[in-house]
């Protein structure tokens, strides 16, 4: 059944773009993702703790050994979960879209569509068929339904629109050079006869060969996830998209990079994080390399939302900031980093694409313009006291305060990072404290600031109920997942601990 | 058989969170309804938590509840409660002196609009707090620890439409954040270490004999024990808390929230769970963690004091001196154990609640002016208050008898025995004669003296040095002279002034339960029983101690009434006695030593740094790279645009024209519509993935 979340969304943005009004454009998507939701959710209810549910496996492309097989288990299922909840909020807070709307549902849907494909793909090879399905979308939807950056207007912010969707792209595809270029040599290594995972992940690749494959399938969808340095697509794209495409590229396509990573880089080529043998710079293996990485990532992405004077830009780089502890947690090998790292990739999913609602549509679409500095005299905390409220509970999620998801992950991530590489700690808890700095200057400026003596106060639109809506179901989510873990743990612990992950396990497991 | 109480503990945080669940839900209007969800739960949770104390005294020994909460790597996460003396100590404490501080909340925010959500915001903390203090889990301490913080930021920020009142609350979370840190590290590594942070489970908790003895073998970098490495990082979180130096700075702006906030969470119970946090993680705490405990408390028993002599809000000068009875606790668990440190707790608990709240009165009457330079004479005007007050102030300087002597002097009775050094002793003692002064100097200034009313005579120069004396924030800082004028200063409704009697006769009599002769404090503490024996006194040291402590308090009191009370003080604009005296010195302690300058050129500017370089490098460096590539691509393009267009495309356009006149019917279908191409995509991609599905069922 988990398989019609990927025919319902494609079914469901071909009839949106069928669709003869916007309501009924509306009225489908908002109904695709609650079927996807609803689907994920029933799995989850029946779901058998340790599973591994083929879904179908049938041939595709025989001569090659390609197949259409689509599998889940708890990795692949908190994942999409948390598609199916980003989706529906998502739509809920693009009910006021009113250019070309069935274009932009029927476009929203097929991303939808290829993440979810991703994350239930078990062939290599169809996995990254739709990981490409789910790219060409982005484009479209940051290009034409964009935004540009404070301040510019006409035909520099259409320029502007084009440039973060053309970078997002080209990353995008860069990332998938190196994947592609990954997979072939991989195939041909196992054998040539199967792109499947079990298959692939028994097939025993020399040493060597994972030493050289894994940092490049490693690079190749840590791209996505904004690793730093090659993070830089994160920010601006989620600078220009529109609202719920912000919420998607944060909520879960960067999750398709970390998920990638985990899934193909982190399964297939358990040995590439073997040590080299010899150090560079006090670096002994790929391993260390991209910790390093992530935790640079966790203080940049900090520090840098600390100075943007764009309220989106602060959002953007907080998300380069979070993704860096999927990334470390990864590179923990711990199993409480793994745990650790999936739990953050929904936590930050959900929380992330609340601070873009919030940004976006709450304060953007009423104000028009993001600028800290123009928000600060309108006294938004007084407009729309909603926002502010809501701002402040996803603030406070995402700063990893307890009682959210975020607390529980960023914990685990930081005991597994303990046992691995101790010193990182500090550095990432730097990152943290920079973090909560950026989150509450963010919230005074643009909902606290001092009004302007003399300045008539404009009444802004009230918040409406969708937004509303939208607004609580993220909140509960974090909410749940922060007081009962188990929900989510439950599912990843049992899939860390399957066969499929024995290779990471016989590693270098802790 | 688990005692009923036992069982049910958890209802004792859990009552207010939930009073404040539903008050959230409330509208802003329903204010009877909020308040009345609060002081009820509130009532619930001390009538339970008197049955939990029953419980303790008839059984001392610990008792723990432990519960499975989730999967953690390969170990299961437990969370818990304990109930033994000492959380049952501050379950009363804190339960009675909310309930008291809920009740005076009535009267003090009866004016407020958002009255419903201020006691929605008091009862979470309530809860969060109770839940500090029953928690038997370093992870669920830290998690209501956590709350607390955050209670404590929105309801210093609660006039958020005061920039001071954001700024202090935006302060007041990332330094104390900053203390967590240490706070968080130091529970990763002793979860890492003994793989739980059960505090006792039946032998295998973290602060039990096995985990501690394995924990106090393993060395560490430089010869340091773990659990002395892990004691001094949970320490960073108490020093962030309670307001110890150097993470002091957050407390005295604090004093922006509502005061009823500042006497329940910023005097009574939130800036003391830093103290109860290092009693209760006691048994990791080694030699050398304490002494480290000691002189950091002696330190800011001491620089705090210094700097309350020269405020002149009313409300900031007991923020400082709470900071420095704070130091007095750290000092006393450093060199006396945990009793002597709780001990302090809790009498200050009620005496320093009941001076914050009796502050509140005075502001209250006096319509929200604080600047004691602009008050003067209210004994006459506020005789309750007047009356309350002064037992607090007498008890706060440690006057023979009243509470805050016996519970200071055992701190500086164990400083003085301490092995180590003589220090702290000093620091201490220093302390003691400051603390008499400044609370000398607050009285004439407020209660005595006649009622100055300088509408007319404020310059701009007091108003200078006045913001001066705030720091960041002279926009908000009371205007000398402009409000007390308006109206006789008038006593507060008797909601406000019952909790003010209630407080002033604990601050008269709580000492007498932990007098050398009848220790039933420290004894109910340790767990053993208690009998009446003069004998006490005669521990070597202890009167002579005692007799110089009083000596120091009427040498306190001496000054403060030569310096401010031989002559009334006449104008508000008037020099202070001491800055007559000393004005640089005056001048620096006013300017709070600079303090949060001096974080303001270091911590913060680097922090700016290196935020601003990161933003010059993504901005220029990542992005220039991005756009010398995109350059490089089009200009390699373009280049063999020109090789196609002049060199290739010669000889083969004509050819290539024939075809295209044929092509020009097939172009039809090709109407460059991306979006039509899409859509045909997407058509065949579903209707490809139908059959692929169906296909093979069949």
């Amino acid at each position: 059944m988990l398989a019609w979340t990927i025919y319902i969304s494609f079914l469901g943005a071909l009839l949106a773009r069928l669709s003869p009004s916007k309501g009924l454009a509306r009225a489908v998507a908002l109904l695709t993702a609650l079927a996807g939701l609803g689907i994920g959710l029933v799995t989850l209810h029946a779901w058998q703790p340790g599973e591994l549910l083929t879904i179908t496996r049938i041939a595709w492309v025989p001569q090659l050994g390609l197949e259409y097989h689509l599998a889940a288990d708890g990795i692949s299922l908190t994942l999409v979960l948390l598609t199916g909840l980003a989706a529906t909020a998502g739509i809920l807070f693009s009910w006021n879209i009113e250019k070309r709307t069935q274009e932009f549902f029927a476009f929203y849907l097929v991303l939808i569509g290829g993440v979810y494909g991703v994350f239930l793909s078990f062939d290599l090879f169809l996995l990254f068929v739709f990981y490409e399905i789910a790219i060409i979308p982005k484009y479209f939807l940051i290009a034409i339904w964009g935004s540009a950056k404070a301040g510019a207007t006409g035909e520099e912010a259409g320029s502007q629109r084009e440039y973060a969707a053309m970078k997002l792209a080209l990353y995008s595809f860069g990332g998938s050079a190196l994947v592609l270029a990954g997979m072939v040599a991989t195939w041909v290594a196992a054998g040539a006869h199967s792109m499947s995972f079990d298959v692939l992940a028994a097939a025993h690749l020399s040493t060597p060969l994972q030493m050289a494959l894994f940092p490049l399938v490693f690079v190749g969808f840590a791209v996505l996830a904004g690793m730093w340095p090659f993070h830089t697509w994160a920010p601006t794209g989620h600078a220009a998209a529109p609202t719920a495409a912000s919420m998607l590229l944060a909520g879960v396509v960067m999750k398709l990079g970390a998920y990638g990573c985990l899934r193909v880089a982190m399964m297939l080529f358990p040995a590439g994080m073997n040590p080299w043998g010899f150090h560079v710079l006090g670096l002994g293996s790929w391993r260390e390399v991209f910790a390093l990485l992530a935790v640079i990532g966790i203080v940049y992405g900090a520090s840098v939302a600390l100075v943007q004077r764009d309220f989106k830009f602060v959002i953007g780089y907080s998300s380069v900031s979070h993704m860096g502890f999927v990334l470390l947690g990864l590179m923990t090998l711990t199993q409480i980093g793994l745990d650790g790292a999936v739990l953050q990739m929904f936590s930050h999913g959900v929380i992330a694409g609340l601070l873009f609602a919030v940004v976006g549509r709450m304060a953007y679409d009423r104000t028009h313009t993001r600028d800290l500095n123009e928000l600060g005299p309108m006294q938004l905390g007084h407009a729309i006291p909603f926002a502010a409220v809501t701002f402040i509970l996803a603030g406070m999620a995402s700063i990893g305060l307890p009682g959210f998801s975020g607390f529980i992950a960023e914990f685990q991530v930081l005991v597994g990072t303990w046992r691995s590489f101790s010193w990182m700690i500090v550095i990432a808890g730097i990152g943290i404290l920079v973090g909560i700095a950026f989150t509450w200057r963010a919230l005074t400026k643009a909902f606290y600031g001092e009004p302007t003596p003399g300045a008539v106060e404009h009444a802004l639109p009230p918040i409406t109920f969708p937004e509303k809506l939208g607004a609580l179901l993220l909140l509960a989510s974090t909410l749940v997942v922060g007081l009962y873990p188990r929900i989510l743990t439950d599912l990843i612990l049992p899939a860390l601990n399957s066969p499929l992950f024995e290779g990471l396990r016989q590693g270098a497991w802790r | 058989m688990t005692p009923w109480i036992l069982q049910n503990l958890w209802l004792i945080p859990v009552l207010p969170m939930v009073a404040a669940g539903i008050s959230a839900l409330l509208k802003r209007r329903e204010r009877g309804l909020s308040a009345g969800l609060a002081i009820g739960s509130m009532t619930i949770s001390l009538l339970l938590s008197l049955k939990a104390f029953a419980e303790a005294l008839a059984h001392p020994a610990l008792q723990v509840k432990i519960v499975d909460w989730m999967q953690f790597g390969d170990q299961w996460v437990q969370l818990g409660w304990l109930l033994d003396p000492l959380a049952a100590v501050m379950l009363v404490m804190v339960s009675f002196v909310g309930l008291l501080i809920f009740i005076y909340s009535l009267g003090y925010m009866a004016h407020d609009d958002n009255f419903a959500r201020f006691f929605c915001f008091l009862s979470l903390f309530a809860g969060a707090m109770l839940g500090v203090v029953i928690a038997n889990s370093l992870l669920l301490l830290f998690m209501c620890w956590e709350v607390v913080g955050l209670t404590s930021y929105l309801l210093i920020g609660f006039w958020f439409h005061r920039p001071a009142a954001a700024a202090a609350a935006k302060k007041a979370f990332i330094t104390t954040r900053v203390g967590d840190l240490g706070l968080l590290i130091g529970m990763v590594w002793l979860y890492s270490q003994s793989g739980t942070l059960i505090f006792y489970g039946y032998g295998n908790g973290c602060l039990e004999q096995r985990a501690v003895t394995a924990m106090a073998t393993h060395a560490t970098v430089a010869g340091m024990a773990v659990s002395t490495a892990i004691g001094l990082l949970i320490f960073c979180g108490a020093v962030g808390k309670s307001g110890q130096v150097p993470l002091h700075v957050w407390l005295p702006d604090a004093m922006e929230g509502p005061t009823p906030v500042s006497a329940l969470i910023h005097a009574a119970t939130m800036v003391a769970a830093g103290v109860y946090l290092v009693a209760r993680v006691y048994p990791l705490m080694s030699g050398s963690a304490l002494e480290v405990v000691a002189w950091v408390g002696a330190i800011t028993a001491l620089f705090a004091a210094c700097i309350a002599v020269a405020q002149n809000d009313i409300k900031r000068i007991l923020a400082y001196s709470t900071v420095s009875q704070l130091g007095y606790m750290m000092l006393g668990l450093g060199v006396g154990g945990v009793a002597v440190g709780m001990f302090h707790l809790i009498t200050h608990a009620f005496f320093k609640a009941l001076l914050f709240l009796g502050a509140g009165s005075v502001i209250h009457g006096c319509t929200e002016e604080q600047d004691i330079r602009n008050m003067g004479g209210l004994r006459k005007f506020l005789p309750v208050t007047f009356a309350t007050y002064s037992a607090g102030m007498l008890a706060l300087c440690g006057f023979p008898l009243f509470a805050g002597f016996w519970s200071k002097d055992a701190i500086l009775h164990a400083a003085r025995g301490w092995d180590v050094s003589m220090g702290p002793f000093y620091l201490g003692a220093i302390g003691a004669l400051l603390t008499a002064f400044y609370m000398t100097r607050q009285m004439y200034y407020v209660f005595f003296g006649q009622k100055r009313t300088p509408a007319a005579t404020v310059t701009p120069a007091a108003v200078a040095a006045h913001g001066a004396g705030h720091g960041v924030e002279p926009a908000v800082s009371p205007r000398p002279g402009e409000v007390c004028a308006v109206e006789d200063p008038h006593e507060s409704p008797s909601v406000m002034t019952g909790p003010l009697a209630i407080l002033a006769v604990f601050a008269v009599f709580l000492g007498f339960v932990g007098t050398p002769a009848w220790p039933w404090f420290q004894n109910f503490l340790n767990g053993r029983g208690v009998a009446w024996d003069w004998a006490g006194f005669s521990e070597p040291g202890l009167v002579s101690t005692m007799v110089v402590s009083s000596l120091i308090v009427f040498a306190g009191l001496l000054l403060g009434w030569w310096f401010y009370g031989r002559k009334p003080i006449v104008n508000a604009t008037d020099e202070d006695a001491l800055e007559s005296l000393a004005p640089p010195v005056f001048h620096a302690l006013g300017n709070r030593l600079y303090v949060d300058e001096f974080y303001g050129v270091t911590v913060i500017a680097l922090t700016r740094f290196c935020a601003a370089f990161a933003s010059w490098l993504d901005r220029w460096i990542f992005g220039g790279l991005v756009r010398l590539l995109a350059w490089t691509v089009t200009g390699v393009s373009w280049l063999d645009a020109g090789v196609d267009r002049f060199v290739v495309n010669g000889g083969f356009d004509e050819g290539c024209r024939e075809v295209s006149r044929g092509g020009r019917l097939l172009s039809r279908l090709q109407n460059g519509r991306v979006q039509t191409y899409l859509s045909v995509i997407a058509a065949a991609l579903v209707v490809l993935a139908l059959w692929l599905l169906w296909g093979h069922r069949g």
